[in-house]
């Protein structure tokens, strides 16, 4: 854990100073006392970004593991109960009808992020069969697929030269038009929810059992999982509705974080907010210096995420085998 | 002989608010540091009388008393220090190890900021050895056997360190050896003062190692008393709709159903 914190470190510090300018490579850190515009691109540019990315990944991989823990389930990640798709048409939405302005965007998609979230319980609430796990995947599977024909309806009515190609690469996800602007908007959303899932982060392991067994050992299961669930969203939707849909991250990086660190989430949940940077920056750095023109965000993650996806299944395959 | 420890006065449940009861009006008392096992066919609501035990669910009529209080009146980590519930399947997805497992029985306590300490992982190794474990045995528990898993599932109920352990259906599913060590176990654990409450539709398990028996038909209890008092053949053919011949051998009651 020591060495992948330090090599996170590491790789941040090689970020700032990795791009394109003066040429493709490595600024050298005199230039920052020398050159005032690669000291601005730095400072205003790259460092923001380089935060949004860092604080991206840390929170996808953190939700990803409270959703996967406390659903029960290895398959689940943290856009799921109509997280990410209320996003996505939240963002359509503001692009199509209030005004296409950056901020609004931001604000529509985490309002309808967190919209899909409570649409997703209050239905949950009003399924009349099966436990309260089973009601929410139910309600969110329905939620999400609601906002999935949403976002369709909107593609379609789109203007195809301007609205269309706007909405479809924030689909894509992408931190190109980051600033300091938004650092300060996440931050106060971001920081207080993992440092919430970080301090219950043992009770999650508890939250893995079976409802009646929870209750035995003294937890109310509803209040903490709501606890816990709200945080992880609350930090998955602000982020998202910076970065655009950013794929896989939340579902790789949690079993990456187990298949390093064990099972038990007081050293797991910490891995996979490591881990989830790690990933995110590298991704990130890869997405606007590998070519001259930037590859959108989701596109790397969903790339990269998938091979080591499959990397991991089958190694563990062989394991099993042995 | 010692007091009772649980009083239920007339318990009524029902999963629906205008549906069929589960429970009707049913009265029991647990004696403490005894080992009592409830007997009855499937669906004749054992596992309901274990859930409402434990507060999980709340009854529709009647009251549960534990140690002379209102079971309500106790907060939900008091009840996870006095009780403990080993599940008749529980469904872990994570590959723990089996003292992370068990650690998770000292929930009721750790403060929810809290994790467990040195003094709690040498409890959990405790629990380990006493049902027969390895404590250093790192195998992940998904790949343990239904035997192995039913003993883990005891040794964590016995890391919660409680006055009263709820079984349901402990030796289902469970081939002669492991029925036996879950029984020995068991046996050990009513020796050593703590109260047991196991659900079963072996009367045979009931017989192994309960001190009392409960006998439950339709939702309420149809005899309770010793051991030889409800290994009769009236009574178990009553109990469970069907012709059963008691026998005995080797001073043992055994039931033959075919």
């Amino acid at each position: 854990m020591i060495l992948l914190t330090l090599g996170l470190v590491v790789v941040c510090a090689l970020s700032l100073f990795l791009g394109r300018y003066p040429s493709a490579g490595f600024v050298s850190p005199t230039a920052l006392r020398e050159d005032e515009l690669a000291r601005n691109l730095i400072v205003n540019l790259r460092l923001p970004r380089l935060l949004i990315s860092l604080l991206l990944g840390m929170s996808l991989g953190a939700a990803g593991q409270v959703f996967q823990m406390l659903f029960a389930n290895p398959l689940v990640e943290p856009g799921f109960l109509g997280v990410s798709q209320g996003a996505a048409f939240g963002a359509g939405l503001a692009v199509l009808y209030l005004g296409n302005s950056a901020w609004v965007v931001q604000a529509m998609a985490a309002l309808c992020a967190f919209c899909g979230l409570l649409l997703s319980y209050v239905l949950a609430h009003r399924i009349r069969f099966g436990g309260w796990i089973l009601r929410l995947v139910l309600a969110g599977i329905s939620v999400s697929a609601l906002f999935t024909a949403g976002v369709g309806v909107l593609k379609y009515v789109a203007d195809p030269l301007h609205e269309l190609p706007e909405l479809t690469f924030w689909l894509l996800g992408g931190l190109w038009n980051v600033s300091w602007r938004h650092v300060y908007s996440t931050l106060p959303v971001v920081v207080p929810s993992l440092i919430i899932l970080c301090s219950l982060r043992w009770r999650l392991n508890v939250l893995t059992l079976s409802d009646e067994v929870i209750h035995s050992l003294g937890v109310s299961p509803g209040r903490e999982r709501a606890v816990l669930l709200g945080a992880a969203v609350a930090a998955t939707a602000v982020m998202i509705s910076v970065s655009g849909l950013v794929g896989w991250i939340g579902l790789i990086v949690p079993h990456l974080a187990r298949r390093f660190f064990g099972v038990d989430t007081r050293i797991s949940l910490p891995g996979s907010m490591v881990i989830g940077g790690l990933f995110t920056v590298i991704c990130d750095d890869i997405a606007r210096t590998a070519m001259a023109g930037e590859i959108p965000l989701g596109i790397l993650t969903s790339m990269l995420g998938a091979a080591f996806f499959l990397l991991l299944m089958s190694t563990r395959r062989r394991a099993t085998v042995q | 002989m010692k007091g009772s420890i649980i009083a239920l006065q007339k318990l009524s449940f029902s999963y629906r608010t205008h549906g069929e009861p589960v429970l009707r009006s049913l009265s029991l008392d647990l004696e403490e540091g005894q080992a009592t096992a409830v007997l009855g066919p499937n669906g004749v609501g054992k596992t309901t009388l274990l859930y409402l035990l434990l507060g999980w669910l709340s009854p529709k009529g009647g009251s549960i008393m534990l140690d002379g209080r209102p079971l309500h009146s106790y907060s939900q980590r008091e009840r996870g220090k006095w009780m403990s519930l080993v599940p008749q399947q529980e469904h872990i997805p994570f590959e723990y190890s089996m003292l992370e497992y068990v650690l998770l029985g000292r929930t009721p306590y750790l403060r929810p900021l809290e994790s467990p300490g040195e003094e709690d992982i040498l409890i959990g190794s405790q629990a380990l050895t006493s049902v027969g474990l390895d404590p250093d045995d790192k195998r992940p528990i998904t790949r343990f056997s239904g035997g192995e898993l039913q003993l883990l599932k005891i040794a964590r109920a016995l890391t919660q360190q409680p006055r009263i352990i709820l079984l349901d259906e402990p030796t289902s599913h469970l081939d002669l050896r492991n029925k036996r060590m879950i029984v020995d176990i068991m046996r050990k654990q009513a020796a050593e003062g703590t109260t047991l409450l196991f659900t079963t539709h072996d009367p045979e398990v009931a017989s192994a190692c309960a001190g009392r028996i409960v006998l439950m038909r339709d939702g309420t209890v149809l005899s309770t008393g010793t051991v030889h008092e409800m290994m009769q053949e009236g009574l178990l053919s009553e109990t469970y709709g069907s012709d059963i011949i008691v026998s005995e051998v080797r001073g043992k009651r055994v039931t033959l159903w075919f």
